[in-house]
């Protein structure tokens, strides 16, 4: 019977380091140990984005990286049975598990790949759901992605038909790591301190380098040994849920700093962190350092799972459009002042539009411009600024309106503005709600991949 | 007393979902953070945050991790797929808490990181 299991993670986001899943892998095979490596690549958005893509090409719409990813990896992993699991699979799950079975046979490895469905609601049967949950929601015309965040059971299913891969779409980001150890240990669906351990286990490896360095370093005040190789968690979990964070060999680091800060990431109460799998509880966690960049957490615990399951929808948000325009030297700042007010004094009133000063207020502002009234009164004045003005609305030609008053400030604005750079891009917008855990039926298919 | 900016006794991340933002803020040293929980209020971060004019700001203790951990209401513009913010995530903001400035007694003051010397 296996007491203890090894969870790596080999990407956080979408836009991850792409060769960190190697040393994941070479450490987890080293070990002998039993293994996973989850791949976390979803963000609010990036269905929506593969939604897109699906639509314009059936065969895409999955994680644009998947193929770079898996290549270095796949053989290793099959053949030294360390579960992959990724919701890699986006917009198009199917298709995923197809990408990867060819790069199997390419490799000339027998893999059989777990396909989980049933996260997406856009069908017309999803959508009647969807409407009777909220009032709140655009047109259907508008709907681009409506997708639940399904729990580990579809994903321990796979793993218990052997599948070697399993990729889903939207699926909780903790449940890739619950998963493999609810399959190695048996644990059941309402033993709410073992799913709470669990779940916190993967909350603290689902954003990759996170938790071992990355999104840390401070210089002088918190370093990070050699942050351009940090090496990637992995996690060892014992069959009674208690759990170490450690790392792949290179550099960063984990103690008791970079734990907290990844454990209370985008938590709001403590005491409730909701999943479809559990209420996980870290209210009570402390953390101990074991040294060596072996940090275990102890005191957490969990409690019965919410009734309903969450869902973003994601739709069409029209148009942002960005532009900026450099002042230097003597009262540099005043004259990117002067441009945002006539800017603002020409541009569409219909539309939304914020300025920002690159260089004294370029992320505390709020729309409203709130801050305006005290520009002077932030940091040293200085010399180099550069004025951003962003745009936003439906109406594309209203948008591109702004935006070319920007373009004139060439001729027209303010003394010596140079550099000017504009941008207009389509926008998604998201939403969610919460439906009954009842109205989704996730489905688990297995596709084989021989050599 | 002595003045002390928060980033000298203590570390802090933010995560965004949706238009609420939290910070966690934790003490580099067991023995700051009462010194925190005093000090670093509900009503001192929705005043350090008044430009960003928060409908609500909670704040939950975490004594086993000498950290605390506030969660903002509609700071964010309407999130990541709405604000006109260059950082619609709110990523930066952590770094805006740390920046706040709080009085010290002397015996706590040794607990005080000083700026890293110029190498």
């Amino acid at each position: 019977m296996v007491e203890r299991m090894l969870i790596g993670a080999g990407a956080g986001y979408s836009g991850d380091r792409i060769d960190a899943p190697i040393a994941v892998v070479r450490d987890l095979r080293a070990s002998g140990e039993r293994a996973a490596i989850i791949f976390e690549t979803l963000g609010e958005r990036t269905l929506a984005l593969a939604q897109l893509r699906r639509r314009d090409n059936p065969n895409f719409g999955y994680e644009p990286k998947l193929k770079a990813l898996l290549t270095p990896v796949l053989k290793d992993c099959v053949e030294g049975k360390i579960a992959i699991i990724g919701n890699f699979g986006a917009g198009n799950p199917p298709a995923a598990a197809k990408l990867i079975a060819d790069l199997a046979a390419e490799q000339k490895v027998n893999a059989k790949i777990g396909v989980v469905t049933g996260d997406d609601l856009l069908g017309p049967e999803g959508l009647e759901v969807l409407r009777a949950s909220s009032n709140e929601l655009p047109d259907d015309k508008l709907l681009v992605s409506a997708n639940a965040y399904l729990g580990a059971a579809p994903i321990v299913e796979a793993l218990g038909e052997g599948a070697d891969v399993v990729a889903t779409g939207r699926v909780a980001d903790p449940s890739l790591t619950l998963a493999p150890l609810i399959h190695a240990f048996g644990w059941g669906y309402d033993d709410w301190h073992r799913l709470g351990q669990g779940t916190m286990a993967g909350h603290l490896l689902e954003c990759g380098a996170q938790v071992t360095g990355g999104y840390f370093a401070d210089p002088g005040f918190k370093d990070v040994p050699r942050p351009e190789a940090i090496g990637f968690p992995i996690a060892a979990i014992e069959r009674d849920a208690s759990f170490v964070i450690g790392k792949a060999q290179g550099g960063g680091l984990v103690d008791r700093r970079t734990v907290a800060e990844q454990l209370l990431y985008e938590v709001h109460d403590p005491a409730a962190y909701l999943t479809p799998d559990v209420t996980a509880d870290i209210s009570n966690a402390s953390i101990v350092e074991l040294g060596s960049d072996r940090v275990r957490v102890d005191g957490i615990t969990g409690h019965k799972r919410p009734d309903t399951l969450k869902v973003t929808v994601c739709y069409d948000g029209g148009y942002i459009a960005e532009g900026e325009i450099s002042y230097y030297g003597p009262n540099a700042l005043a004259r990117a002042r002067l441009a945002a007010d006539v800017v603002r004094k020409r541009s569409p009133k219909d539309i939304r539009m914020r300025c920002d000063i690159i260089g004294v207020l370029s992320v505390l502002g709020d729309d409203t411009g709130r801050a305006w009234s005290d520009l002077d009164t932030f940091g040293e004045p200085t010399h180099d600024v550069r004025l951003r003005v962003a745009f936003a609305g439906s109406d594309k030609a209203l948008v591109e309106r702004g935006l070319q008053e920007v373009e004139a400030l060439y001729c027209a604005g303010p003394a010596a503005g140079g550099g000017i750079r504009l941008a207009l891009r389509p926008r998604i917008a998201a939403t969610s709600c919460f439906i009954p855990r009842s109205a989704v039926r996730p489905k688990v298919e297995i596709v084989e991949a021989r050599s | 007393m002595t003045e002390v900016q928060l980033h000298a006794l203590a570390h802090a991340r933010t995560g965004d979902k949706g238009n609420r933002l939290n910070i966690s803020l934790i003490a580099y040293d067991p023995a700051v953070y009462p010194l925190l929980v005093q000090r670093v209020t509900e009503a001192a971060v929705a005043a350090r945050f008044a430009y960003r004019k928060p409908s609500a700001v909670k704040r939950y203790e975490l004594p086993n991790m000498y950290a605390l951990n506030f969660v903002l209401d509609d700071v964010l513009d309407g999130g990541v797929t709405q604000a006109l913010n260059l950082d619609s995530h709110g990523k930066t903001l952590s770094f805006h808490l740390l920046g706040l400035r709080i009085p010290v007694p002397e015996n706590l003051v040794k607990y005080a990181k000083l700026a890293p010397a110029k190498s």
